[in-house]
């Protein structure tokens, strides 16, 4: 099944309509310049570590998260930046985790590849690929039993339909009927190989071989993500089960900061044709102008202030202080 | 042990009294694994639960341990207290990514901001003739990792009042019960009792030599010890109880004491428990041995079905007077 973007629902408020997409943009376009934000620092060797840029995905975690509730939970990937913003985490104490700083959401002892934070029900990023599927499938196993009504988001790449863990969590969801969505993110590359290289078969059968309802959407689209991801949280949230979205997508840059020759997995016209021709934030603008919702300077504005908030977020940053050595044995136990 | 009314149970009556009170204590513990239910497992450690607390609490799962130890530890994260039963020790293998790369670490890579308060109960021990994947005492595997406590009961009352503990703890606590221990039979208080965890129990007392023991083999100790005895060699007899914490202080302490170590653990001595003790006794209590540490654990070798082969395999009472005795009377 392929989901189209939904229009506007007849009769209803268009300005309530157009405030939520316009909120739509504005996340897309606070993930993109953090990412911008974390590119120059990674080059400028002021980020430690790894940085794997969400660029490109951003309709993917907003049309997603969108569709949540603050107390709904994700858990989220390497490539995980763009889920923790559009859950609803603050630009500055993330930039102040990616650098290791107290005042990070870790106190910087998770790092780029761990942010967490219960306030936004961020069950927290993996650097396992696969390895969050059996938290976010606990994690709605207990909201069942709790009868809290909250839905699961289990966030990942293409590239941990390899983990035989998945197929497990997978089959006990659909048997215990759980709140969760299995989001596959396939942005077309496993690291540096194509995924068809190792994805034997039909990506979806896998999940409607248990009876899982399934789905792939075009992830560039925020308004088509939001769309079938409404629907599949709200089923879930009625009982009716778990979902699995494959949200096809593209990340703009290497797998990571540091993948710069990349022509012998992927070629530079495909990235631009990409870029060109199929960028979120654009398709989204678009359609905006298109409608008569926002005017070209509205958007400018948006994206200058949200400039300015990432500057100021990278700075505090940069200036807040690293923690004290005698946290290194702090947290190992509660 | 307190002074209160006891009766005789059997390690495994012990354990599902533990869980059964836990339960009734606290509506958020629930039993996650294969066979729980109305089997109540291979060892029927669990009978009775399912129809006490419903299938809503005590769930039967599909043979996936990745994915329901994952479910435990997402589902501790949120709110519950799963209790994870992992049937045979030897298939911690497969729950190893939830256990040491999720469990462990997520308190710790948060920041303290998610906790993950979970058991993994599951088994350990040899001589059941079940050969070399379902005999293995791998507690030594988790021992290893910070972030997870581990937990070795040698008594039926041991096993309830620290399984209690476990339950209440904060954090991923692994549970390991000697399968050829659950018909064992002991004293255990009739009123409720808890077993701090990371405090070691002197089994019994005395004067010539110390045999640290865990699990499985402070029977054999204590069996050893009785030996000695006619030999009228004085052995005390000390169970750390959890290797992870660890009592460090009553193990030198004993040491000193005695000036004569042997250490004894089920698993693997190689880069196993042994190691670990025998290496904190000879730092702790170096000055005051007459005789290097001595280490008893499995062989080197997969565990073998043909019985003469597995009952080599593990220290017997026998092998420990014989390496205790030659110990205190060199020939
Ligand atoms: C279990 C495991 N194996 C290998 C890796 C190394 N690794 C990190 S990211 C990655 C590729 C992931 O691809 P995908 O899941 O599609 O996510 P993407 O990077 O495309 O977002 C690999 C192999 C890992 N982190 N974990």
């Amino acid at each position: 099944m392929t989901m189209a973007a939904p229009q506007f629902e007849a009769g209803a408020d268009t300005a309530v309509q157009r405030d939520k997409w316009i909120h739509m943009y504005r996340q897309m376009v606070s993930i993109r310049l953090f990412e911008e934000q974390v590119n120059e620092l990674y080059t400028r060797a002021l980020m430690p570590g790894l940085a794997h840029l969400y660029s490109g995905e951003e309709a993917v975690a907003v049309g997603i998260c969108e569709a949540l509730r603050i107390d709904d939970y994700i858990t989220s990937t390497h490539r995980g930046h763009g889920h923790c913003l559009a859950k609803g985490a603050s630009p500055d104490r993330m930039f102040a985790e990616l650098l290791g700083k107290e005042a990070g959401y870790c106190r910087g002892k998770g790092g780029s590849m761990h942010i967490a934070d219960p306030a936004t029900g961020n069950l927290g990023a993996n650097a396992i690929v696969g390895g969050s599927v059996g938290i976010a499938t606990g994690a709605a196993f207990a909201a069942k039993k709790l009868a809290t009504d909250r839905v699961a988001v289990c966030f990942f790449g293409e590239g941990a339909l390899g983990q035989g863990s998945l197929y497990e969590v997978m089959n006990l969801a659909q048997l215990w009927k759980l709140p969760v969505i299995y989001v596959c993110e396939n942005n077309l590359y496993n690291e540096y190989t194509h995924y068809t290289e190792t994805t034997a078969g039909d990506v979806l059968s896998r999940a409607t071989a248990f009876g899982i309802e399934a789905a792939s959407v075009d992830g560039q689209d925020v308004r088509a993500v939001y769309g079938i991801a409404s629907r599949f949280v709200e089923r879930a949230r009625r009982g009716e089960g778990p979902g699995f979205l494959q949200c096809n997508t593209y990340r703009y840059t290497g797998h990571h900061v540091g993948d710069i020759n990349r022509e012998y997995y992927r070629s530079k016209t495909e990235e631009q044709l990409w870029k060109t021709e199929r960028d979120p934030l654009k398709v989204l603008s678009e359609w905006l102008l298109a409608q008569g919702l926002a005017g070209a300077p509205a958007l400018k504005e948006i994206q200058d202030q949200i400039r300015a908030r990432m500057e100021a977020a990278v700075k505090f940053a940069i200036e807040s202080p690293y923690p004290s050595v005698d946290e290194v044995e702090k947290h190992v136990y509660a | 042990m307190p002074e209160s009314a006891t009766r005789e149970l059997t390690f495994a009556q012990a354990v599902r009294e533990a869980l059964a009170e836990e339960m009734r204590r606290d509506s958020r513990v629930c039993i996650i694994g294969e066979d729980v239910a109305e089997a109540g497992t291979p060892f029927k450690v669990l009978s009775g639960l399912v129809e006490e607390f419903g299938s809503e609490r005590v769930v039967d799962a599909p043979i996936s341990e990745a994915g329901f130890t994952g479910v435990g530890v997402g589902a501790a994260m949120t709110g519950l207290r799963p209790v994870v039963d992992i049937m045979f020790g030897d298939f911690i293998t497969l729950t190893m990514d939830q256990m040491v790369n999720q469990a462990a670490k997520i308190h710790y890579m948060s920041g303290g901001h998610w906790k993950v308060p979970m058991v993994m109960r599951t088994t350990l021990g040899a001589t059941r003739r079940s050969a070399a994947q379902h005999s293995q005492s791998l507690h030594a595997w988790f021992s290893h990792v910070p972030g997870l406590k581990v937990v070795l009961p040698s008594t039926p009352y041991d096993a309830k009042g620290l399984l209690k503990t476990a339950i209440r703890d904060e954090n991923p606590v692994v549970f390991f019960e000697d399968k050829m221990m659950y018909k064992l039979k002991g004293p255990v208080p009739e009123d409720d009792y808890t077993i701090p965890l990371g405090v070691a129990d002197v089994k019994r007392a005395g004067d010539d030599i110390t045999l640290v023991a865990t699990s499985s083999m402070v029977q054999i100790a204590l069996r050893a010890a009785d030996l000695l005895e006619k030999e009228s060699i004085s052995a005390e007899v000390v169970d750390p109880r959890t290797t992870w914490p660890l009592d460090e202080k009553t193990l030198i302490e004993s040491a000193k004491k005695t000036s004569r170590v042997i250490v004894l653990d089920e698993g693997y001595g190689r880069y196993g428990v042994t190691a670990e003790l025998a290496a904190l006794i000879a730092e702790g209590a170096f000055y005051d041995l007459d005789a290097p540490v001595k280490r008893m654990a499995a062989m080197h070798v997969p565990i073998p079905f043909s019985p003469p082969l597995e009952d080599v395999t593990i220290p017997t009472e026998q092998t420990v007077f014989h390496a205790a005795r030659s110990m205190c009377k060199p020939s």
